[in-house]
């Protein structure tokens, strides 16, 4: 096989989206769906038209370690069918394992010509984090391990999408003891910016707007102090809550099949984690707008955050102590603390009146005597 | 009584407390004691009932009123505290809770020993703080420093003004708010159970010196013994004596 097989020219978003069926119309409304979620000035839609009819596709590998395939699922879910259309199908995913007809040898070839073909343009997608335990056996593709893999293909990528928690953060696969030594991907990663799109899964909308800003800008979106796109990460799910008022007006559900949860109360004491979490949940909600976690009763796990598997329990508000055994929590450990001061001093009081009574029998002896002088 | 010797103090009065520091210390009390009590209930609001709609209440967000105001008078009243620390009496010097020498060293170890083991030997006087309770309060300044970096940081992303968004890293080095509330919630402990040694020993020195202790954070004034100041003794644990 040979470079030939990977078409010299590639076709613009407009092209591909004209051949899939799709007309005008259809064409801009995804546009001005796209400008308003990555959260951009309606003036800005022509410029993003224009530069879905003129630019060519990007050609995207798509690696899957160790993850669960929710965020590829997210991603075709997305609320414009154009979304999966052109940015998924027809992208030029030009390697993934769950949705390429491709197998083997053909599928390996295919990665290996994309990256030499389109050195240094191509958007390199992970899913999943690396295993680095047992010189990463974990999780082998095509006899190489997923590091191997991961350095070669992001070796001459334009820009790296590590997409959901596991490639973010780690996931549930890294929780404690985390066996397979499972790692997000910026920590194998140097000298190169991952745009980090945690959430498990990620918003399909958040991840079409990355790389939608990926395309029409040629360069990677604003991002956070921790590596996630601003237009989506700057706001705690707390912030655009419908529930807030409940929350500021200190009514909260007290248990799940209570009174206040049927008023559909703040789950702020059930262990709603909206207050810690920074995503767009709330705005963008999920399949097509339908809903959210806590729109349908259960509060924010805070899946988009860095350890939220170990970070304490996800029913309560109270903050485990780790170290201290799963029970404990740092109100009991600070009781406990009390406890024992309070005994202490008691303790201390005691010994006090016992080895410093001479000071104390003279301070009160020289009180009488000088009360006494008074008098005479 | 009238048998025995007894030596009857000539004592002078010193003034210890200047009122800035008196004003620090009632402030910064009242500041932690409010943001205690708002802290606690932010962490786990109690279950309240109410007829009434959720637009006619605001309790949770009152609480959080009081918590971010306290907050704030609590952060620039330990920023004046440092600043007098350079300026105000030698009782107020910064150096008075930095274990700058072998003296506070040995002062320390000399607290330690007569004043919580309560062994026998010869009563230690002190002025200002003594070495021990100076290098306590050079602790409550680290818990102070870590409160405001993890207080201000969690506050950073709701703030308008620069000055909270000036700690927008402290969460991103502790990767999320998750753990930074954690460390808010678990550094408050310390305030507690500083608050109530703290009270416990100021009512110790009283009992067992009487010079003034408790009365001093109101009027600056402790009463010290003449022949202390005919000794010339240090009057604080960094200064060498004479």
């Amino acid at each position: 096989m040979s470079n030939e097989l990977v078409p010299t020219k590639q076709p613009t978003y407009y092209e591909e989206v004209v051949r899939k069926g799709y007309n005008r119309r259809d064409f801009l409304q995804f546009v001005s769906m796209m400008t308003a979620f990555i959260g951009l000035e309606h003036t800005a839609m022509g410029q993003m038209a224009k530069a879905l009819e003129t630019k060519p596709r990007v050609p995207v590998i798509w690696l899957h370690f160790q993850e669960c395939t929710c965020c590829s699922e997210s991603f075709i879910r997305s609320s414009h069918p154009i979304v999966a259309d052109i940015l998924l199908d027809k992208i030029s995913l030009d390697y993934t394992e769950t949705l390429m007809a491709a197998s083997g040898f053909q599928a390996e070839e295919a990665m290996q010509n994309t990256m030499k073909k389109y050195k240094g343009e191509y958007i390199l997608c992970v899913e999943g984090s690396v295993p680095m335990g047992a010189d990463g056996v974990y999780c082998m593709i095509g006899g190489k391990t997923s590091l191997q893999i991961l350095e070669e293909a992001a070796e001459n990528a334009m820009a790296i999408i590590a997409w959901g928690s596991c490639a973010s953060n780690g996931c549930v696969q890294s929780a404690r003891p985390n066996p397979t030594k499972a790692t997000p991907i910026h920590k194998l990663i140097k000298g190169k910016p991952v745009i980090k799109v945690p959430g498990c899964p990620p918003i399909g909308e958040v991840m079409a707007g990355v790389i939608v800003h990926l395309v029409m800008f040629g360069r990677i979106p604003e991002l956070d102090k921790l590596g996630r796109p601003k237009a989506f990460y700057s706001k705690r799910v707390h912030d655009t809550c419908y529930r807030r008022p409940f929350y500021d007006a200190g009514l909260y559900v007290e248990s799940f099949d209570d009174e206040n949860a049927r008023k559909g109360y703040c789950l702020y004491k059930v262990g709603c984690k909206g207050p810690s979490t920074y995503n767009a949940c709330g705005v963008m909600k999920w399949n097509n707008g339908t809903s959210y976690p806590i729109q349908s009763g259960h509060p924010c796990i805070g899946c988009s955050e860095e350890n939220y598997w170990d970070n304490g329990r996800m029913y309560e508000r109270g903050s485990a102590f780790a170290g201290f055994g799963i029970e404990s929590t740092a109100d009991t450990v600070g009781k406990v603390a009390l406890g024992v001061t309070a005994a202490a001093l008691a303790g201390h009081a005691i010994m006090t009146n016992v080895r410093k009574k001479k000071l104390i029998v003279d301070l009160e002896d020289e009180g009488r005597l000088g009360e006494e002088k008074l008098k005479s | 009584m009238k048998t025995k010797y007894l030596h009857v103090h000539r004592l002078r009065r010193v003034y210890v407390w200047e009122l800035p520091v008196r004003y620090y210390h009632w402030l910064n009390a009242l500041a932690i004691i409010a943001l205690i009590v708002t802290g606690f209930y932010i962490s786990n609001p109690l279950a309240l009932l109410s007829q009434e709609e959720a637009s006619m209440r605001y309790t949770m967000g009152w609480v959080r009123v009081i918590h971010f105001i306290a907050s704030y008078i609590f952060f620039f009243n330990f920023l004046f505290r440092l600043y007098w620390g350079f300026v105000g009496n030698k009782y107020a010097s910064w150096k008075q809770f930095i274990p700058t020498s072998k003296k506070f060293l040995k002062e320390m170890w000399t607290v330690f020993k007569i004043d919580i083991l309560m062994l026998r030997g010869k009563e230690h006087i002190s002025i200002g703080h003594n070495a021990m309770a100076g290098f306590i309060y050079l602790l409550t300044f680290f818990a102070f420093l870590v409160q405001c970096l993890t207080g201000f940081g969690l506050y950073a992303s709701m703030g308008t003004w620069w000055l909270p968004k000036l700690f927008s890293w402290v969460p991103a080095m502790f990767g999320g708010d998750i753990l930074t509330r954690q460390i808010h919630h678990w550094s408050m402990w310390f305030f507690i159970l500083f608050a109530v040694v703290h009270v416990y020993l100021v009512f110790y020195h009283e009992y067992v010196e009487g010079r003034g202790e408790i009365s001093s954070m109101g009027g600056g004034w402790k009463f010290i013994e003449e022949e202390v100041f005919q000794n010339e003794e240090h009057h604080t644990p960094n200064e060498p004596n004479k």
